[in-house]
């Protein structure tokens, strides 16, 4: 087996046996990027210097006995996540130059002086979209197919780890960002619950959906990761103080008996039937390990995507209030402050940044506050509540994680209400707070298919026990032909 | 429904943005389109339900507090290094009045 195809796991074992060094674990990811990059794009800027100088240090601390889970191992990052002194542009022209003054609490708790980051990775402009085509930057490609989208906003995390440019990936998930790419590109892509993971360090854009996740190759890899950086943060007053599980407990499990539910309206209209096929096969395979599988409904499953788009954007207007030319960021020259925040604003944001801010200040603006947003807030509400009920009768929902496999660059890119449609299946997950995962299903003409797993508030931990075990069960390997 | 190009303005003058008039004409339809869809929430009953926002009842939440002391995260020198313009250990801006 190469470097380059190892788990966390598998390469933290090789590390701690001292059979691998952290240095040549990092080489062979480097190799790799440079081979594969003018190919996918997945990089914003590779770190080659800082994850060789991490790598020494790793393996330091290793001959030392000093190390723990995640010390030597290669990752990326995506670039709205602030690694101190790396720039961290959110992939737009307003944050092109901007250095991170400091690191972000998921980054820090990863590892400090032993971690390895490879670089920072695509994404769509402020985590805005679902193709990582609204980049400032240029697109990236999906490693199965270059002539389609990984999905996004986490599409360069999502290739990176697909392509094993990198052994794990952050990304963050606000409507979808983390599991629509990671089903794109056959990856795992995790979503804890709001509030299980801090957002300090992250570039804002919906304060109250907002949070960090892992993409990975395996669901295991996925909360090994979970695990370090999981838990309350001073810094982050909507990070709870839950108790963390110690995850490796619930890793063998298994399903037996558990209750999973199969919410008919998330398998209806809209969804390619391949996707369909592939998805009720994996309901099959838990049902075998013994899970017991029912239909369901989820009544209110139409309404979580109007709701995110004015919840969302209304926060978006407020939060990308902050980019005015003045402290940090781009600073386009006027002749007084307003044509300062004039210009440097418009020359700035890209065309989606713009129409999210101009609706979120539209549907926030005094006379439509209480028609827009107070009116999605309460059906925000109902949202959450239906998810609460059905989470006393069953353990798990599963469903497709997108309605297709990934499309055609350039197909949906004229067409923002097309775009918005990719995410029909992952907002409901942000709009009630719940955790979520993408696990990849199989393959439908080449391109993967995610399923998607979910669990009530802070029960994370039925995610990787149904999950691994759907892996185990299904068991293939998903590999690009790059 | 549709709004007006004054609307446009309007909002794009609350949000500190200029737009060309193509571009305006674009938004118009672009942002009716959303709106259109996003107005299909008008027909949900919500009687029931208080906004998260507004105190709704949330499992989850409860106020999180520390203890009132000064601490330093970043000293200011490391945040005017990355500010645009600076002067004296101040933030510089164009003149606010004539």
């Amino acid at each position: 087996m190469e470097l380059h195809e190892l788990t966390i796991k598998q390469a933290s074992e090789k590390l701690a046996r001292k059979e691998i060094s952290s240095v040549e674990l990092t080489q062979a990811h480097l190799s790799r990027i440079k081979q594969l990059e003018p190919k996918l794009h997945a990089f914003l800027y590779v770190a080659e210097r800082e994850a060789l100088d991490g790598a020494k240090r790793a393996d330091q601390l290793i001959a030392e006995d000093e190390n723990f889970l995640l010390t030597g191992i290669p990752y990326a990052v995506k670039d709205n996540i602030l690694v101190s002194g790396m720039k961290t542009t959110a992939a737009s022209k307003i944050l092109e130059n901007f250095v991170a003054p400091y690191e972000a609490t998921v980054i820090k708790r990863l590892g400090g002086i032993g971690s390895v980051v490879l670089g920072k990775t695509n994404l769509d402009e402020f985590a805005l979209g679902s193709s990582t085509e609204n980049s400032a930057f240029g697109p990236t490609f999906n490693p199965y197919d270059t002539t389609k989208v990984p999905g996004g906003s986490s599409g360069g995390s999502a290739a990176a780890v697909a392509s094993g440019e990198a052994i794990f990936a952050l990304g963050t998930d606000t409507g979808g960002s983390i599991r629509q790419p990671a089903s794109f590109c056959g990856v795992v892509g995790l979503k804890p619950t709001f509030g299980r993971v801090s957002r300090y360090g992250l570039v804002g854009i919906g304060s109250s959906l907002d949070q960090a996740g892992v993409l990975g190759k395996t669901v295991e890899d996925a909360f090994l990761v979970l695990q370090q950086m999981a838990g309350k943060d001073e810094s982050d007053s909507t990070c709870l103080p839950k108790e963390l599980p110690d995850y490796s407990k619930f890793l063998d499990r298994g399903v037996k008996g558990l209750k999973v539910g199969l919410p008919k309206e998330y398998f209806a209209e809209g969804i390619e039937p391949e996707v369909k096929k592939l998805v009720e096969a994996a309901a099959k395979k838990l049902q075998e390990q013994g899970a017991e599988i029912s239909e369901m409904s989820m009544s209110n499953a139409s309404l979580p995507l109007a709701t995110y788009h004015l919840i969302l954007p209304v926060e978006i207007s407020s939060n990308l209030s902050r980019y005015d030319g003045i402290r940090y960021g781009l600073s386009a020259a006027g002749e007084n402050l307003s044509e300062v925040y004039y210009k440097s604003r418009s020359s700035g944001f890209g065309s989606e940044s713009k129409r999210r801010i101009m609706i979120g200040t539209y549907a926030s603006s005094a006379g439509y506050f209480d028609a827009y947003y107070k009116k999605a807030k309460q059906v925000q509400t109902l949202i959450k509540q239906e998810f609460i009920d059905a989470f006393t009768k069953y353990d798990l929902l599963l469903t497709p994680t997108t309605p297709t496999t990934a499309f055609s660059i350039g197909e949906k890119a004229a067409d923002p209400l097309a775009m918005y449609l990719a995410d029909i299946l992952t907002v409901a997950a942000n709009i009630s707070g719940v955790p979520a995962i993408s696990i990849p299903a199989g393959l439908s003409q080449g391109l993967p298919v995610g399923v998607q797993l979910i669990a009530a508030h802070f029960r994370e931990e039925i995610l990787l026990q149904a999950g691994h075990a759907l892996e185990k069960a299904l068991n293939f390997k998903l590999e690009p032909n790059l | 429904m549709p709004i007006s190009i004054e609307e446009v303005e309007r909002i794009a003058k609350l949000a500190r943005l200029s737009f060309g008039s193509e571009e305006k004409i674009k938004l118009q339809k672009e942002l009716s389109a959303i709106l259109d869809y996003v107005d299909q929430l008008k027909k949900v009953e919500t009687k029931s339900a208080v906004a998260l926002s507004e105190g709704g009842e949330d499992p989850d939440s409860i106020n999180l507090m520390r203890d009132d002391f000064a601490s330093s995260v970043l000293p200011p020198e490391e945040l005017l290094k990355i500010a645009p313009d600076t002067e004296s250990g101040f933030y510089k801006v164009k003149s606010v009045l004539e």
